[in-house]
């Protein structure tokens, strides 16, 4: 093990140990590594299918429970999210800039770089564990520590200025007709009794609000809950990995275990590290947002 | 094998500018912060739209920032901007499944009500 000789003022230091070694089952370099781009992006495809799934899941059931969901949503400290978001963002950008160094034979560079990504990405698990400790003392965790007691800042100072989404909505729909406008026509007359609603919202089906009240409002926050703890905690999962990934690669990359074979372990790093990125880019938004404008 | 190849070298050497297939790509660094500015300054966005009560719209909106941000990091992070047309199709590919999914998933919920089905 020897120290990293390649420094940022020598950027394209062409030593013959760091020349990329074309392996035999390959045509030259540029096939070698399109090769192990093209696994990587078949790979990073079924992630993308292994989130949307939870993510319209979401959807689906934040347009059926929407108000119990903006209730539960203002438990979510925006601006931790919002930190959060800008810590992650920045480790992906030390990321790329890694890959950059990389490309450009810069190794010390490299894992400087690389060590600064585990940094930021630390610091995202760091504050992601506050927030699911919050989670905890505000008994919000589904099967483990529950207990619904309205949206966030409502078990305070209990009065009309505290009134959840859910009431609201309930308080328009008192009487047979849950919609407020005369003159409704149904859209659907059609609709069979215990119809559960999907996206159409509220019918003037009597047996509709019946089937509907079976589910409490806590019931339906908890859903939200289910659904946060699962998408933060398996993006969690992929940050982990991720880190634990980076630092076997900087590590190796620094004792020059990884000479002769190009900047390709990096950068295959990079893509996923971009990728777990893109996934909290979307969670932000959904999970943090939805009650913003309520609060 | 020269189907693949040609278009691959086609696109690298026009992206690079050089013919050297053994040079890789790099863009400049200012490229890289500029990303990144930009990509701050769409999280600043979506944090302040969101104290607006939309409505209907307020996910909508949320979504189309979150994609161009999506957008942004796979172009130039993930450098998919200056990859051969085969990562392309990959790339692709994965978003256009899911699609798939939330058309097809869609199409099942928005249209459950219409007909008196047993066992719905």
């Amino acid at each position: 093990v020897s120290a990293p000789t390649a420094s940022p003022a020598a950027p394209a230091h062409h030593d013959t140990a760091d020349e990329t070694i074309l392996l035999h089952q390959f045509d030259d370099l540029e096939q070698q590594e399109l090769s192990s781009t093209l696994g990587m992006w078949a790979f990073l495809a079924t992630e993308v299918m292994f989130f949307g799934g939870l993510v319209f899941a979401f959807f689906l059931y934040r347009n059926q429970y929407h108000d119990q969901f903006v209730d539960a949503s203002s438990h979510l400290n925006v601006w931790l999210g919002a930190f959060n978001t800008l810590v992650l963002l920045t480790s992906s950008l030390t990321m790329a800039l890694a890959v950059r160094a990389a490309r450009l034979k810069q190794r010390a560079n490299a894992v400087k770089l690389l060590i600064a990504t585990m940094v930021f990405g630390t610091a995202f698990l760091g504050v992601k564990a506050v927030e699911w400790t919050t989670d905890y003392h505000e008994e919000l965790i589904p099967g483990i520590r529950w207990n619904w007691k309205g949206p966030a800042g409502a078990h305070h100072g209990a009065g009309p200025a505290h009134e959840t989404a859910a009431e609201k909505r309930a308080e328009t729909a008192t009487g047979n007709d849950p919609t407020p406008d005369e003159g409704h026509v149904p859209r659907h007359p059609t609709l069979s009794p215990g119809f559960s609603p999907g996206l159409v919202g509220p019918t003037e089906n009597p047996d509709y609000t019946v089937e509907m009240s079976k589910t409490s409002d806590g019931n339906k926050a908890q859903m939200f809950f289910v659904l946060y703890f699962f998408m933060t905690g398996l993006h969690a999962i992929h940050m982990i990995i991720g880190i634990a990934i980076v630092a076997v690669i900087a590590f190796l990359t620094w004792n020059k275990w990884l000479s002769g074979v190009g900047a390709t372990h990096i950068e295959m790093i990079g893509l996923y590290w971009h990728f777990v990125d893109i996934v909290w880019v979307y969670l932000y938004p959904i999970l943090y947002l939805i009650s913003m404008h309520k609060s | 094998m020269s189907a693949i190849d040609q278009p691959y070298s086609h696109s690298h050497g026009s992206a690079t500018g050089h013919g050297h297939a053994n040079e890789p790509h790099v863009m400049p660094l200012s490229l890289y912060y500029m990303i990144f500015a930009i990509l701050l300054a769409l999280l600043i966005l979506t944090v302040a739209i969101a104290e607006f009560d939309l409505g209907s719209m307020g996910l909508a909106v949320a979504m189309i920032i979150a994609t161009i941000k999506a957008i942004l990091i796979l172009m130039y992070f993930m450098h998919v901007k200056f990859s051969p047309p085969l990562v392309w199709v990959f790339s692709t590919a994965a978003f256009a499944w899911l699609v798939l999914l939330f058309v097809y998933a869609l199409n099942d919920y928005f249209t459950r009500m219409w007909m008196d089905v047993l066992g719905k």
